[in-house]
């Protein structure tokens, strides 16, 4: 017979809907706007590796949003003011114990903070929703140097290509300088991190994605990007945002010659959130994080299905 | 054989590398969100024994291996070559000592053991979990001893040396762990 039962507890269910609400008042009580933006958008994104699911709308090509993003910033951009979303968000081919190609993200943007602000907010977040644990911040290039012995800022890419095959224990000799910071990042500082909630700063300028670049105090160019991990999982990734629309355009295009180095299928550009920067994208930082992941730390459950309703069984990952 | 892409490794699929047949014992999918997607595989030699952990671009591919594992009684040995059937087909195969290896100790004319083949031609031979085998050397029992609890050893028809109750004579059949190698009960 048919498997048809819930992948969650009806006990896990209650206390998934609890968090829900506690988010909601977290964001009531400081005046922030809930905007529940479409899943559904003409265009995609143009990250190398995030893979929009497609779908057709009466015969014409749409996507599942990847994050609510773009739209976003179009309100932002509209004169919204600090906004939040609480909704599902999707990526194709990413399924194991963490990941599933469906999953609740909360997302949100305050106008005229920095990313530090948005930080203390997060931690203020977690707090508020129980988490009692201790909080540090380390930067992306100190706690590298720790672990691997490399400034990832200026190693040379051939050795940084080598380390990564010898962690790997798999030809990285050709890989990309990003590649080789993502390998050696998830397999290697990933594990090292200190228990508790960690946030890692001022990341690499090769993986800045929508964050603005800036010195650090070396003189290393760094992406203004953020990233929470709770006992070593990815939790949350923000930015202070990049505003410059010259600037996003150029990103959005190194990235499609990116994809078609890579044989990816090419992504049209979004040309309304470009539109919108043109005409002022406030000065803003914005975060997004996985909830399904929050609830698995919370409750102490290692398979992401197991705290939705109806997850994926059988996820690839033994 | 088919070509396997990282998004269909699962425990058990069995992949060439290195020239050598292996099994996949883990594979975990592991992504930071916005970077590259891996997949960390824990590898399994299946001519060496040898288990090590491997991380492959998620996108990348490896050739499938031709191996299976069939269920075959064990017939006899020549003392060269172990010899085994299939017995549906009744097709026979042989296999050497690197082949059998440890396993030789455990083989008892008739019983049911499993044979992976690798392009058709034997490449380990697993016994069953539990061998029931005859004792046909050990020191006497020893009464009055049998309070401390000690063991002795005990030769099994087999070949296959382990340590048995005192109390345990010639002639009596036992259970055995062949995972272990340790006397669980007499049969």
């Amino acid at each position: 017979m048919a498997h048809w039962q819930p992948t969650a507890t009806l006990e896990t269910l209650r206390y998934r809907a609890k968090i829900l609400a506690q988010i909601r008042q977290f964001f009531e009580v400081r005046d922030v706007l809930e905007v529940d933006v479409p899943v559904l958008s003409e265009t995609g994104v143009t990250d190398l590796h995030i893979d929009c699911l497609q779908t057709q709308v009466g015969g014409a090509i749409q996507y599942l949003q990847s994050s609510p993003e773009y739209f976003m910033k179009r309100l932002l951009a509209s004169g919204s003011g600090s906004i939040y979303s609480l909704g599902k968000a999707f990526r194709d081919g990413e399924r194991g114990r963490r990941h599933h190609p469906e999953f609740t993200m909360l997302e949100w943007y305050r106008t005229s903070w920095d990313e530090c602000q948005l930080v203390e907010e997060v931690t203020l977040l977690l707090r508020e929703l129980g988490l009692g644990c201790d909080t540090e911040t380390l930067m992306y290039g100190d706690v590298f140097g720790r672990v691997i012995g490399l400034n990832p800022h200026t190693v040379p890419l051939a050795q940084l290509q080598q380390k990564a095959s010898s962690i790997a224990g798999d030809d990285f000799s050709n890989e990309s300088r990003s590649t080789c910071l993502d390998l050696i990042f998830s397999l290697s500082v990933e594990p090292a991190l200190p228990n508790g909630l960690v946030f890692i700063r001022n990341y690499p300028a090769c993986q800045a994605a929508l964050a603005r670049l800036d010195k650090d105090p070396m003189g290393n160019i760094i992406a203004r990007r953020f990233e929470a991990f709770l006992n070593g999982v990815e939790l949350a990734n923000g930015y202070y945002e990049l505003i410059d629309p010259v600037e996003q355009k150029s990103r959005f295009d190194a990235d499609l010659a990116l994809r078609q180095a890579e044989g990816k299928p090419a992504m049209s550009v979004d040309t309304r959130l470009l539109a919108a920067m043109d005409s002022g994208l406030p000065s803003c930082a914005g975060v997004a994080l996985g909830v399904d992941r929050l609830l698995m730390q919370l409750l102490d459950i290692d398979d992401i299905s197991h705290v939705m309703p109806f997850g994926h069984v059988g996820n690839n990952c033994e | 054989m088919a070509n396997y892409s990282t998004n269909e490794f699962r425990s058990g699929l069995k992949v060439m590398m290195d020239g050598d047949p292996c099994s996949i014992v883990e594979n975990e999918f592991v992504k930071p969100g916005k970077g590259q997607a891996f997949s960390r595989v824990r590898i399994r030699n299946l001519k060496t024994g040898r288990v090590w952990d491997r991380t492959f671009k998620s996108g990348e591919s490896l050739e499938g291996a031709d191996v299976m594992d069939r269920d075959m009684q064990y017939l006899y040995t020549d003392g060269e070559y172990w010899h085994f059937m299939e017995p549906d087909t009744f097709e026979q195969h042989q296999a050497d000592a690197k082949v059998v290896s440890d396993t030789a100790k455990w083989l008892r004319e008739q019983d049911t053991v499993i044979v992976t083949l690798y392009n058709g031609v034997p490449l380990s031979v697993l016994a069953p979990n539990h061998v029931e085998l005859e004792i046909v050397d050990t020191d006497p029992g020893l009464k009055g001893d049998t309070a401390q609890g000690g063991t002795k050893p005990a030769t099994l028809s087999t070949g296959a040396v382990v340590k048995v109750p005192l109390f345990l004579n010639i002639g009596e059949t036992i259970k055995v762990d062949t995972r272990t190698g340790e006397y669980l009960s007499r049969a």
